[in-house]
């Protein structure tokens, strides 16, 4: 039963074709092979199961998209932690859905290698700001850095914004701020931008579409 | 997008990834999904092995899905044009297209303007001074009624087909060769197989990307592929279409949801200074029927409208003051990348915000991108990682004491931390799960704009009285639960929208209404939460048409139809074209399949089957683009050869040139003999994979791909160095000295194409030479995307690094 279970959340399906082979019967047929062979006196089969569920006991399984081309290749996403208060989970494992119609449990080597992505130790952890004409980044708190961005675009706002063209028609639009990106962010998101920055009076708005 | 719309009505791929296994033959051109979208190119794979298809490609290079095909012809960069219009001239001229199809559902019969004409690279209407068409002859005959005169029998020499059949008659099997640098007899072999599917038992499907898009014809190109598809049937149909298979997870997404400088969500168009009042706007983006009995679905634009308008500004949007229209910035001209970079380099934009985009490494023309990026006041990047579009400052061989520009960085979060929907090419919308928390530190794009809105907001009520002009932002709806951060959920019901007086969600955009009553943030989204629970997260595998539907899986917009066009599908009587692949079907009271789009029980007989045409049926003839209402072959802005169709109208005769721009192209007299194209291998997506080792490991170096006996003249080796270099920049990398590339004779001389991957930059995890140094400062007549397919070089042996 515990071996049904590990390899069921981890089956991997290669169901392109009339016949469909997946990882569980696969296992099954060698874990079958295994008893068969085993001239050791004592069943290897429980040994073989332990070794099959390490990875992923005690995780949790979140189903979720691949975040590179527009396929929208379905992923199961394994984490470890508790989830409890003031822990900290943390991805172990990344593989295809093979529920998802679109990819069956495939993925590209770009999605197969995208926990390397995910936790990156590349990614960011603090906003830096580079002062006019400097060398180098400072590490700046979230405060200062969204005061700063809301005192820029202001103060591009004001000095920028037509009420009025030369022809006195009402345009109420700023040309002095351009906003682009993103095709990598959510649908919520996008439309967010959008709401936000057509209310801001922008109408340099783009995105990766264009190039 | 631009030309589907100008031919279907919608602009988005008509079929999606699973359906493409239903084709009979599959043509790949302008793409390369085998590296670029390989688990969707299974479906190519599927539909080769098991459906008996058979798979095509035509392109510049010998891909990795020419490696699976069963037939590859190899092209030139930038001759699409003549080889997809020459399998017209090819259909009509051996009656291989679908007549009856053509009849039914095209505007095949459709009289035109006699004052309508193409002569000498020109259609009527040309206006040299303001580089642009004047459209008036672009028109059709009316009747006393003011609807279109047609003519059934398709002979009246002003009837579409007639000027369709006249306009391609040029693109002979010879001219196809002398330009693309085929020969006839492969053009042939391939013209037969992709229009063997012209008849109601077979269906074809075109997969392409951006080896279509961006070029100065690029728009055109996929108008010609609309039209090939329509005269051989193939739009509507499962198993068919023409399928733009993007590059991001979510381009479409974002596409829908307009951060797209010309649009607003749901593909509604942005108003202009002329449209004073909403009355004005929407009676200038809304359709008028042009035949009797059609359903001209954007009829609806007032309702979607409105809606949105209720969503953004809720109580704040009535009736008395336009429903908050005035609120909307009225846009001046052209808003796009291009465009917005020239206003840069003109010093007339101060600020930039780039979220989720290397906006350095995008292009085109990298030395005039950081000339003019240099010239912000300040510029904010937030994305996951620190990207050379943040550090722009110090590029090598720039000294940052110049660059005046203050730049913030800030981490976000990226799609493993937040939950929320990503749209596939295929316009399913699927719903993903959060797997973990952000780390200290990092914050989420929603965050930020909610930050940024707050904090505007609040500075301009300390302005008082004083204040410029910020009433919108003082009433937009901001009524989350968390305002600082409202969750994706929050504004995925805003999107879907609710009834407004009952707080219902709403299941169908058929419920919006023009008068207030009713919200929705994006039209095309409604249905996708509704009050039986978020329909972007269902998974159901049922498949009962073994179609690969799904239709209980996720949420496909419109109304979670799978296929766009789907009356299409049936011929006048609603009978399937091909009973073994039905899209729908009339059962006598109602559509079965797939969700209809015509009405789920209004009979056949009546409106056209192209429910969101003014006309009711799909345009081979189409006034809607600016370059032309058919399509015709132009030169890239850069190119080996001269204009074998017209000498003296060489390029798209409408594009716009910005300043200085010109100085910038090869001219006479200048040595840059070879041809050039840009593309992307499996390991990499864009940018962004350079972050990841297992793929930079796999595919660490900048590289050339020089042709085999280019390399035998220039004396490069396979594994040395090569140095690459445009009037605009230079690359140097390892050259991969390759028989996928082999000369062509065009127009009677020998071409070479060399081909440079796009990825890398000076900062991630591997350094290399940015491909779009090289790159073209043009764009698209239409859309204004860049020439990055189609440029001119020059190119020589470089000596082995000595680090």
């Amino acid at each position: 039963m515990v071996l049904e279970g590990a390899v069921s959340a981890a089956s991997l399906c290669y169901c392109t074709r009339g016949m469909a082979i997946s990882r569980r019967t696969f296992l099954k047929a060698s874990v079958g092979g295994a008893v068969g062979l085993s001239a050791l006196g004592f069943d290897l089969a429980p040994v073989h199961a332990a070794v099959r569920q390490l990875k992923i006991r005690n995780a949790r399984e979140y189903k979720t998209v691949c975040p590179y081309c527009a396929v929208g290749c379905g992923t199961i996403a394994y984490t470890h932690g508790s989830g409890g208060l003031n822990t900290t989970s943390t991805v172990i494992h990344v593989e295809g859905d093979p529920d998802n119609p679109i990819n069956g449990g495939t993925l590209c080597p770009k999605g197969a290698s995208q926990m390397q992505l995910a936790i990156s130790p590349r990614l960011r952890k603090s906003p830096m700001y580079r002062a006019a004409g400097a060398n180098e980044w400072q590490e700046v708190d979230w405060d200062f850095a969204m005061d700063w961005f809301a005192r820029k675009f202001k103060e591009s706002r004001d000095n920028t914004f037509m009420e009025r063209d030369a022809q006195g028609r009402t345009v109420n639009r700023t040309n002095g701020i351009a906003w682009v990106g993103s095709a990598t962010v959510a649908n919520e998101d996008a439309y967010l931008i959008t709401k936000t920055m057509r209310a801001m009076g922008l109408t340099y708005i783009d995105h990766q579409a264009r190039v | 997008m631009a030309s589907l719309a100008a031919t279907f009505g919608r602009g988005a791929m008509t079929n999606h990834w699973k359906d493409i296994k239903n084709a009979d033959v599959v043509l790949v051109m302008g793409a390369n999904p085998a590296e670029n979208h390989p688990c969707g190119f299974k479906w190519a794979l599927e539909a080769r092995d098991e459906n008996n298809a058979t798979l095509v490609t035509i392109d510049p290079r010998f891909t990795r899905t020419s490696a699976v095909a069963d037939k590859h012809m190899q092209i030139r960069p930038g001759s699409d044009i003549a080889v997809l219009g020459g399998l017209i001239r090819h259909m009509l001229a051996n009656d291989l297209y679908h007549a009856d199809y053509v009849r039914e559902h095209t505007n095949a019969s459709f009289l035109v303007s006699g004052d309508f004409g193409f002569e000498d690279g020109l259609f009527s209407g040309f206006d040299e001074a303001a580089s642009a068409y004047d459209k008036t002859s672009w028109s059709y005959q009316r009747d006393a009624a003011g609807f279109v005169r047609r003519d059934m029998t398709l002979q009246d020499p002003q009837c579409a087909f007639q000027l369709l059949k006249t306009h391609y008659e040029r693109y002979t099997p010879a001219m196809v060769a002398r330009i693309a640098g085929c020969t006839e007899e492969k053009f042939l072999e391939m013209a037969d197989i992709i229009c063997s599917t012209g008849r109601a038992d077979r269906v074809g499907t075109i997969m392409y990307a951006v080896g279509w898009t961006m070029h100065t014809v690029g728009s055109q190109i996929i108008r010609t592929a609309a039209i090939i598809q329509l005269l051989l049937g193939n739009i509507g149909r499962p198993g068919g279409g023409v399928n733009a298979l993007r590059g991001h997870a979510n381009v479409q997404g974002a596409t829908d949801h307009a951060i797209v400088a010309e649009m607003l969500p749901g593909y509604m168009k942005v108003p202009t200074p002329a449209q004073t009042t909403l009355r004005e706007y929407l009676d200038a983006s809304t359709p008028t029927p042009l035949v009797a009995d059609t359903v001209n679905y954007g009829g609806n634009s007032p309702k979607f409208f409105v809606s949105q308008m209720k969503a953004w500004f809720g109580d704040h949007a009535t009736a008395a003051n336009e429903f908050g229209y005035q609120y909307l910035a009225k846009q001046d001209g052209d808003a796009t990348w291009l465009s917005i970079w020239d206003k840069v380099r003109q010093g007339d934009i101060e600020g930039f915000i780039s979220l989720g985009f290397n906006s350095l490494l995008a292009g085109p023309d990298v030395p005039r991108l950081l000339e003019s990026m240099s010239k912000l006041k300040w510029k904010v990047v937030i994305d996951p990682f620190l990207l050379d579009s943040a550090e722009f400052w110090r590029v090598p061989g720039m000294n940052p004491a110049e660059v005046q520009t203050e730049v913030m960085y800030m981490p976000t979060t990226h799609w493993i931390e937040r939950d929320g929907s990503f749209t596939n090419s295929g316009r399913w919308v699927q719903w993903k799960e959060k797997a973990i928390d952000a780390p200290d530190g990092v914050r989420s794009d929603t965050y930020v704009l909610s930050e940024l809105f707050w904090r505007v907001k609040e500075l301009y009520l300390q302005d008082g009285e004083d204040a410029v002009y910020n009433e919108p932002i003082q009433n937009l709806t901001w009524d989350y639960l968390n305002p600082r951060e409202p969750t994706l959920t929050e504004l995925a019901k805003e999107i879907n929208g609710y009834d407004r007086a009952t707080g219902r969600l709403l299941s169908s955009f058929g419920e919006l209404r023009d008068d207030g009553g009713t919200s929705a943030g994006n039209w095309i989204y409604t249905g996708s939460y509704t009050e039986a629970g978020n329909m972007m997260a269902r998974r159901g595998t049922d498949d009962p048409t073994g179609l690969g539907m799904h239709h209980d899986w996720a949420f496909s917009w419109p109304l979670n139809r799978r296929v766009l066009y789907t009356r299409a599908s049936a011929d006048a009587e609603g009978r399937p074209w091909d009973s073994t692949r039905p899209g729908i079907a009339w059962n006598g009271s109602r559509w079965i399949g797939d969700v209809a789009d015509y009405g789920a029980t209004t009979p056949p007989g009546g409106p056209g089957a192209f429910i969101m045409t003014e006309e009711g049926v799909a345009r081979l003839f189409s006034n809607h683009l600016v370059d032309g209402p058919f399509s015709e072959h132009y030169e890239p802005v850069e190119s080996p050869t001269t204009n074998a169709l017209h000498e003296s109208v060489a390029v798209n005769p409408i594009l716009n040139w910005y300043d200085g721009v010109r100085e910038t192209l090869a001219a006479e007299g200048d040595d840059f003999p070879y041809a050039c194209t840009i593309y992307r291998v499996v390991e990499h997506e864009h940018f962004v994979t350079r972050n990841v080792p297992l793929l930079v490991e796999a595919m660490p170096d900048f590289f050339v791909e020089v042709p085999e006996g280019l390399a035998a003249l220039k004396g490069i080796e396979n594994g040395g160095r090569a140095r690459v270099w445009s009037k605009r920049g230079e690359v140097e990398g390892v050259a991969i000295v390759t028989k996928r590339i082999k000369p062509l004779l065009v127009n009677g001389q020998t071409v070479w194409t060399v081909g440079i991957p796009v990825h890398w930059g000076f900062v991630g995890i591997t350094q290399g030479s940015m491909a779009n140094l090289l790159t073209p400062y043009i764009g698209d007549a239409n859309t204004r995307c860049p020439e990055f397919k189609a440029f001119l070089v020059n190119i020589e042996r470089a000596e082995p690094r000595t680090t």
